[in-house]
Parts: structure tokens; C-alpha cells; sequence
């Protein structure tokens, strides 16, 4: 199939950018999205022109990395699934394809469809450490879990940090990010020590950089794990459990 | 938006003072406000609407009911009393719940940055009304100030006469602009409702398996009440059931 897109490019964070169009001939309908930005690379170094820039690693949907707005929606037309999982047999010959990086003020640009999403890594780390034993792995049956809770731990732990809520979001409000890492933890028994600080602390850090969450729900149709909405409410009700809970009796201030 | 230096110390002691003190100034916690004040102004939107369905009773036992507000509390306290400590109840609840919704909003613009996606949004869960929250707030908050100059202050109706209130209404709604302006005002309402209601669940924490099926069909409901409900009175004077 043959398609024209419509591309962002910009040379580096502080350079201006602009679109750019391009004609793709013979595509697959086999294809993955990134495969087909391949293609385009590939014949834009044949004419010693600058390849377009994205993120990409492990190219089957857990690492995260890839992810860009496919015509007005993070990820692409199909749901549940990262970039690298859209098929190019989701698209029509001749389609006219607008490819932008997501956009928040929290994520910029850095380079084409490549954008910083380091505060991300701000929130993980503000979160702090869990009281899992290290040393030689425990008996896998010592701490009892309620199957409940266990799956949905897991379910909030599906999240691989790729931005797309963010994207997705007109406030750009990263609630459903930190609400699932906030509930794989808190969700556990491993995870309680800490609970009240790390879910102070990772709101917080979430609230200097994102916006708020005003329910629409656009996060949870973006997301490629199809993370729920629900998380987010348990997160707001963990951070006002917090408020009452003595803070010198909380996690590490108590020792 | 700050920069990294300046991020949450979790192992900083705080007193409950601080933490309540950073609560309230969370988007979280203003969110938590604006759930709870909706929640207030839903309940008064539902009285003031139950109480004045009276109309459809006589003419005499809408302003007994008026004139009953006025004497809440009867001999206990000087009259009026009790009706004015409501009613700056009801502006504060009003003025928390403007005031948080523009910081929030003030916030979400600066997060959102200054370069928009250029492909027209796929909204594949946010609705209409989610989307107009802004403008129909707006909308039904300078429909406050009009229908306060009209039916409380009377300075917007030229028919005003203080204590009448079935015939100030029936003046009011009689003339067609007016009647208008109250339909589209309570369908900004309506819309709000339908948002606020579910979303003020979700604000609240209240959300997962037992309560997703209830919550939706609670704001239609509400937002359809309301709606019916003040539009029954408009159409009732335009078309003589209220005259």
C-alpha cells in the first residue's frame, strides 16, 4: 500500500519544528507502525537526508519506549496496544497519516518524535524503596496475598511507563501513570511500610510537573495496557487516607 | 513546575498541620473540594428546585413557602437569620468551588505547554459535556447573577414587586427572551451535572466494580431531574398551566 505522511520534525529541543510530508511506496499491510518509519529512514539516508528520530526498544509492547500521536490518538487507532503492535493493515491505501511526539509540557522534544520523559523517572524515584527481602529469594508462599489483590496488583503494574495518558490527556495530568505504580505497590503487603509517604511523595512530585485530572477517561482508551480509571480514584482516596494517618508513624520517620 | 532539586523529601517529618496545609493545595485535594461543594450545590440545586415546583400547587402556597424561608427558625431567632447564614453558606460553597476550578484550570494550561498536537483529537472517551466544563460552569454562574437581579433583587424585572413571588415568576418567564435564557441556562446545567455528578466519584475515591454502574446512571438521572424538573416551571407559564 502506498501512503503520505506527515511528519514532525525538529533538528533539537531548542530548534524550531515543522511538518514535513512524505510519499511511502509498497508498504506491507504486514508491517508494524515502526517498521514502516523504518522503511522511510531507510530511503531518506539512500538520499543522504537525516532519518526521522523515535523511540523504540523491545518492539513487542513491555518496554515503554516507543509511542507517538498516529492522527489524533497516542498509540494509534487500535486499543490496547503500543505502536510497535499496530499493524499497517489497521491503515487504508493512499491514507494520509499525521505522525506527532506527544506533547505536554512536562515532555519536550528532543528530537523529531523523541521527547524527555524524565519526570517520570522523578515520580519512580520519590516513591522510595518496598520492605521486599533481599538476599536469597524468599519462600514464594512466606507473605500470604489475597488472589484480589494480587491480580489487581497486577493489573496496575501492567503500566510500561510509555506517556501515552499523558499524551492523551488535555491537561496532561499523569494520573493514571502514578496511580498504577502508587497501587502496584500499595496493594500489597510488601508495599505497606512505606505506603503513606511513597503516595505523598509520588502525588506530589506528579504535581509539579502534570496537570489534574478532570475524569474524562481519555488515559485509560489511550493506554496500551488498558490500565482503569478506577486506580486513579484509589490513588486520590490513599492520598487523603494519608493526611490522617500521624506522620511520625508513618514508613521511615518513625525509626 | 519546578525543577528536579526542588522535589518532595519523603523521609521529611511534616506536622499534620503541613500535611493538611499541602492537602488542600494539591490537585488532589482541590479536586476533593470540588467534588465536596459539588456536592452541596447539587443538594441545594435539588431544594430549590423541589420548593419551587410549588407553583404548580396556587399561587398562595408559593409565597407561604417564600415567606416560610424567610421565618426559618421561627421565634428562636430574629427573622431572616437563619436564611442568611444558609445563603452565605451557599456563596462560600460557590466561591471554594470557582476558585479551585480556576487554579486547577491556570495549572492545566501551563502543564498542557504552548505547542498543540495539529491532527484533529480522536476524543474516544471524553464527551461533550466533560469537554464544556469550563463554559457551562461559566454559563450557569453569570445565569446566577441574572436570576438573582431578576427574582431575588428584582431590578432586571420590571414587574418586580418584593415578597410576590408567583407573580414576579409568571411576569418573568412571560416574556419569551427570558423563558429562553432560563431553558439554555438549565441546559448548561444539565450538561455540568452530567459530568460533575459522575466525576465527583471519582474525585472522591469512590470508583471500582460495585459503584461504575450506578455512578453514570445516578448523573443522567440527576442532571435529567434537574433539567425536567425547572424546565416544567419556564414551560408552564409560557403555555398558561401557571398564570
Amino acid at each position: 500500500m502506498d501512503l503520505t505522511l506527515r511528519v514532525w520534525r525538529q533538528a533539537g529541543p531548542k530548534a524550531a519544528g515543522d511538518f514535513k510530508t512524505y510519499h511511502v511506496e509498497d508498504v506491507s499491510r504486514d508491517a508494524s507502525f515502526l517498521e514502516m518509519l523504518d522503511q522511510v529512514n531507510e530511503a531518506l539516508n539512500a538520499q543522504g537526508e537525516e532519518p526521522i528520530a523515535f523511540d523504540h526498544d523491545c518492539r513487542e509492547g513491555i518496554c515503554g519506549m516507543c509511542g507517538v500521536m498516529i492522527n489524533g490518538t497516542p498509540h494509534g487507532p487500535q486499543r490496547g496496544t503500543a505502536t510497535c503492535q499496530l499493524h499497517m493493515r489497521k491503515f487504508s491505501d493512499g491514507d494520509m497519516i499525521t505522525v506527532e511526539p506527544w506533547r505536554a509540557a512536562a515532555f519536550p522534544v528532543l528530537r523529531d518524535l523523541v521527547v524527555d520523559r524524565s519526570p517520570f523517572d522523578r515520580i519512580i524515584e520519590s516513591g522510595g524503596y518496598i520492605t521486599a527481602p533481599t538476599g536469597s529469594a524468599p519462600d514464594a508462599n512466606l507473605i500470604p496475598v489475597p488472589k484480589d489483590a494480587v491480580d489487581s496488583a497486577f493489573d496496575a503494574a501492567a503500566c510500561i511507563g510509555c506517556g501515552a495518558c499523558v499524551a492523551a490527556c488535555p491537561n496532561s495530568a499523569a494520573n493514571l501513570f502514578t496511580a498504577a505504580k502508587i497501587a502496584h505497590l500499595n496493594l500489597l503487603p510488601q508495599g505497606q511500610a512505606e505506603r503513606w509517604n511513597r503516595t505523598v511523595a509520588m502525588v506530589e512530585t506528579m504535581e509539579e510537573w502534570f496537570g489534574s485530572c478532570t475524569n474524562h477517561g481519555e488515559c485509560e482508551t489511550a493506554c496500551p495496557q488498558e490500565i482503569s480509571i478506577d486506580f486513579i480514584a484509589w490513588m486520590n482516596a490513599d492520598y487523603v487516607r494519608a493526611q490522617f494517618k500521624n506522620p511520625s508513624k508513618t514508613g521511615r520517620d518513625n525509626l | 513546575m519546578t525543577t528536579a532539586e526542588a522535589r518532595v523529601d519523603p523521609t521529611h517529618r511534616r506536622g499534620w498541620w503541613e500535611w493538611l496545609g499541602n492537602f488542600f493545595t494539591s490537585d488532589i485535594g482541590m479536586k476533593w473540594l470540588m467534588a465536596l461543594t459539588g456536592i452541596g450545590l447539587l443538594v441545594y440545586v435539588l431544594a430549590h428546585m423541589l420548593g419551587n415546583l410549588k407553583v404548580f400547587i396556587s399561587a398562595e402556597e408559593i409565597d407561604l413557602y417564600g415567606e416560610a424561608l424567610r421565618e426559618l427558625g421561627g421565634h428562636l431567632f430574629p427573622r431572616t437569620s437563619i436564611l442568611w447564614i444558609l445563603r452565605i453558606g451557599l456563596i462560600a460553597t460557590f466561591a471554594v468551588h470557582i476558585w479551585a476550578a480556576a487554579v486547577l484550570t491556570k495549572r492545566n494550561v501551563d502543564a498542557r505547554g504552548k505547542v498543540r498536537y495539529h491532527a484533529k483529537r480522536h476524543w474516544a472517551a471524553a464527551n461533550y459535556a466533560s469537554r464544556t466544563m469550563l463554559w457551562t460552569g461559566i454559563i450557569v454562574a453569570l445565569f446566577v447573577l441574572y436570576h438573582l437581579a431578576d427574582l431575588t433583587w428584582g431590578f432586571a424585572n420590571p414587574d418586580f414587586e418584593r415578597g410576590e413571588v408567583y407573580a414576579n415568576l409568571v411576569a418573568s418567564f412571560q416574556r419569551l427572551p427570558v423563558a429562553i435564557l432560563y431553558i439554555v441556562a438549565q441546559l448548561a446545567l444539565a450538561f455540568h451535572i452530567y459530568h460533575g455528578a459522575w466525576s465527583m466519584f471519582q474525585s472522591l475515591g469512590i470508583a471500582g466494580s460495585r459503584y461504575n454502574d450506578w455512578r453514570r446512571a445516578f448523573a443522567i438521572a440527576f442532571a435529567a431531574l434537574i433539567f425536567v424538573g425547572n424546565c416544567s416551571i419556564v414551560f408552564g407559564v409560557m403555555f398558561r398551566v401557571i398564570a
